[in-house]
């Protein structure tokens, strides 16, 4: 497996630059993981992006690097401690980099030699390319989806030149991942949402959920999707709570602050039994926080957002399949039990991208929206059912009047101050939550079925504990004989609690691993099953924790 | 006569003498002689004692949160453009909690009616100044008089860019029948503000006050005009104006939007799996 840091300012194309190497290694047969760090700002800063590629499935990302390509000094400066004694540093012929290890190429006056000083970035691809070996043919097919065509033939150029001046150094390792799709998290979210059938999408830009937004903008006129651009996060989910009555499939996305915008529209789908799905990509809090950067702390936040009491189900998303089969699952519950469903995911796994088998489409069932039937004799839109789900009709499609009201209301949807009443419609909405804990998945289990000490987590830092149970377990330190498991939660709301309570149960010492300050999943789990983890492992810098980390700091905690 | 009726036999929350019962009457002339189908109506509101109005007529109704009846109105037009959607709904959830969607809709331009029950003063909560409120008038809560000056909607509402703008009484049922079928006529976002008693909170603007005050604009009146039709707005003392302040022919949401313009309503349009897997490949 080889690790690469892309690095340089914002505005010198270092998410392209990436973007185009990912593909071309994915195309030569790798399994490629790019994990993206940014800065909130336009031009200038530090920014790099981490191409992880090897012949095995990969995850997550890591800081121990091979290869550094640096396209300013900064990134040279910052990084050069986390390279490999064997690994090298690629950069521009101008940039200061005293280090043995230093490759320098004059990317730049080759790129002014080819007419266009901005494909200096593009001559660094063909100069990777040949230091791993790789054939260059096939850079013109994968280049026409980045770059206009204008601009094809000068980078078509760019790679041959880079890839002539530098030499091979590392072999080409024979992957079997050339049929695999490569695509970030935020896509694949997206692709689920148009698999579900997704007709309105409403949403005020904000990152990391922005992506969700133009991805659905570049595909609306194709696939019938209209995408509207709110005057405000409230406006937005008020949008498509509107589109979800009136029959079309609609989903809002944002980030913690904009979710704190649509908190009473939450409500208004829980009160009004409106089927609604809002992706929450977190990111750093309070307030505006770290913009461009990751966490994990909203989980508690979304599942108590609103004032009263309803029904809703959260689901957080583990990985890039997750991202897919998740959001399809989240638009069929939304449906079935008319509830709102969040999806919960973070910048992590928003931009970064992952190597995955095509998505399977013949395997997957669409609950549609509400039929279009006429009911013998009276329709009640909040008919009091066993199981609390009434009927719902789309207004417009039968000789029925379609009704909501976010007053507490009758089961004809008129305004009600009834006691009695009030406790029927209550009782009909809360037993929705009896009802979804049947449809619950239990937590991925991860390690081997006899163990020591029980890792939890939830969402993104599947891909690290995974791994850090494989290093864990390879003989890590000095204490080989400790054996480490792990469970990680993708339906956190309600709470799975099958397999949780087994394997607690099972375990010496419990460490919760979790991106945020108070360990905010341990007490949930301590809220609904009285189970206490034994330490944990927070992080709340706005980087990802990475496997080699949790592996670490497991150790730490697992012997005091 | 018309096919249907809109009346529904329902108590209402309203005081006697509201000037609410008069543009309920006035909304079922309205939809009864324009000879639409109560299915395929869909009234929405906000919250407030005029967004009850949804409650009272027989059709669908969507009456969402304080101040957010717009976005989810437009929404559903969106979805489905075979719907007649109305908004029925007061100045304060028009004007003050929903201030951003009534500026940002008006700019969408989704072809859905505003009725705004425009009585200057907080109803259902009891007293309270409300965006409309005359400066100087003394409320439970400015109780030193209102200093914040109010705002003039119609007048904003031109110079937001809508493109039917109207004031009616609900003292004058002929002509706010006329208003409103204009307005539900009227192909893009339509709004109506309503001049409306409210005998139990507001003893400044009464009926009476109203009364002496509007005057029907006549035929000399040319409502194509957006200069004269802003200084028009701006007549607001002795006399008040009402009727079509200004109106204009603009391409709605719907022409414009490359989606919608296309085909049929969109919840109708299905998503065809071939058209996914093409999706997909692109990531390969």
């Amino acid at each position: 497996m080889y690790n690469l840091l892309i690095g340089g300012a914002a505005g010198q194309g270092i998410d392209t630059t990436a973007a185009i190497l990912e593909m071309l290694l994915k195309k030569s047969g790798y399994n490629v993981f790019t994990s993206r760090d940014f800065m909130s700002r336009i031009r200038g800063g530090h920014n790099f992006s981490l191409i992880r590629f090897g012949t095995e499935i990969i995850k997550s990302h890591s800081n121990r690097l091979d290869g550094i390509i640096a396209l300013n000094n900064e990134t040279v400066e910052i990084h050069k401690t986390e390279l490999n004694p064997k690994g090298f540093i690629l950069c521009d012929a101008k940039i200061d980099s005293d280090d043995h290890r230093t490759i320098k190429i004059d990317m730049e006056g080759i790129a002014k030699k080819i007419g266009n000083p901005k494909v200096a970035g593009t001559v660094a691809i063909g100069a990777v390319l040949k230091l791993f070996s790789e054939k260059i043919d096939s850079v013109k097919d994968v280049l026409k989806s980045f770059v206009k065509a204008d601009y094809l033939d000068v980078n078509i150029e760019a790679i041959t030149e880079g890839f002539d001046v530098a030499e091979n150094r590392f072999p080409h390792l024979k992957g079997k991942f050339s049929d695999h799709m490569i695509l970030s998290g935020n896509n694949a979210l997206t692709l689920g949402a148009i698999a579900s059938g997704l007709k309105f999408y409403s949403a005020y830009p904000m990152s990391p959920s922005t992506s969700i937004m133009e991805y659905l903008a570049s595909k609306g006129v194709e696939m019938d999707i209209v995408v509207e651009q709110a005057e405000d996060e409230i406006a937005a989910i008020n949008m498509a709570i509107g589109a979800s009555f009136a029959g079309a499939r609609a989903m809002t996305g944002t980030s913690g602050g904009g979710f704190s915008l649509m908190v009473e529209g939450l409500g208004l789908s829980g009160m009004t039994e409106i089927p609604l799905v809002v992706v929450d990509a977190q990111r750093p809090g309070p307030v505006t926080g770290f913009p461009t950067r990751t966490e994990q702390s909203d989980l508690k936040f979304v599942i108590s957002a609103s004032q009263g009491e309803f029904p809703r189900m959260v689901i957080a998303l583990r990985h890039h399949e997750d991202a897919f089969y998740q959001t399809i699952r989240a638009f069929n519950i939304a449906e079935k039990y008319q509830i709102p469903v969040i999806i919960l995911t973070d910048q992590y796994l928003a931009d970064a991208s992952a190597t995955i088998k095509p998505f399977e489409l013949d395997d997957i069932d669409i609950i549609n929206p509400a039929g279009k039937k006429d009911y013998d004799g009276e329709y009640l839109r909040y008919k009091l059912t066993k199981d609390g789900v009434s009927p719902r009709l789309i207004p417009g499609k039968s000789r029925n009047f379609v009704t909501a009201d976010s007053d507490e209301h009758d089961e004809c949807g008129w305004i009600t101050e009834s006691a009695d009443m009030r406790i029927k419609m209550m009782d009909k909405r809360m037993i929705k939550l009896d009802k979804l804990k049947l449809e619950l998945q239990e937590p991925e289990f991860i390690g081997p079925e006899s163990f020591d000490i029980l890792l939890l987590g939830w969402g993104s830092t599947y891909g690290p504990i995974k791994e850090a149970v494989e290093i864990l377990n390879k003989g890590y330190g000095k204490k080989p004989n400790l054996k480490f498991s792990a469970l990680v939660f993708g339906d956190v709301y309600p709470l799975p609690q099958k397999l949780l309570k087994e394997k607690a149960a099972k375990a010496s010492r419990i460490v919760n691993v979790e991106q945020n300050a108070t360990g905010q999943l341990a007490g949930l789990i301590r809220e609904h099953t009285g189970i206490e983890c034994t330490s944990n492992i927070l992080k709340y810098d706005g980087r990802q924790i990475s496997g080699e980390e949790i592996a670490d700091r497991a150790m730490e905690v697992s012997f005091k | 006569m018309s096919k249907h009726t809109f009346n529904i036999q329902h108590e209402t929350a309203w005081c006697p003498g509201c000037g609410n019962f008069s543009i309920l009457d006035c909304l079922k002339t309205a939809l009864e002689e324009l000879d639409k189908d109560p299915y395929e109506i869909l009234m929405v509101a906000g919250i407030g004692q005029a967004a009850k109005t949804p409650q009272y007529i027989d059709s669908n109704y969507f009456c969402g949160l304080h101040g957010r009846a717009l976005p989810a109105a437009a929404a559903a037009k969106i979805a489905n453009d075979t719907l007649t959607v109305i908004i029925n709904t007061g100045d304060g959830d028009s004007y003050g909690e929903g201030g951003n969607h009534f500026l940002h809709n008006i700019r969408r331009n989704v072809d859905i009616t505003h009725f705004v029950h425009d009585n200057q003063v907080y109803g259902l909560t009891k007293g309270q100044s409300s965006p409309t409120t005359d400066e100087g008038q003394v409320m439970d809560v400015q109780v030193d008089g209102n200093i914040i000056e109010p705002l003039n909607p119609v007048l904003t509402a031109i110079a937001a860019g809508a493109g039917f703008v109207a004031r009616a009484f609900s003292g004058n049922k002929v002509h706010l029948v006329s208003m409103m079928k204009q307005a539900i006529e009227y192909k893009g976002y339509a709004l109506v503000d309503i001049f409306q008693p409210c005998v139990s909170f507001n003893k400044v603007n009464t009926f009476a006050y109203y009364n002496q005050r509007v005057y029907e604009l006549d035929d000399r009146y040319n409502s194509g005009n957006k200069t004269a039709a802003l200084v028009k707005a701006m007549e607001h003392g002795d006399k008040i104006p009402i009727g079509v302040i200004y109106k204009e022919s603009k391409k709605t949401y719907h022409q414009k939007n490359s989606v919608l313009k296309n085909g049929g309503p969109l919840l109708d349009r299905k998503t065809k799996p071939a058209e996914i897997g093409k999706l997909i490949k692109e990531f390969i």
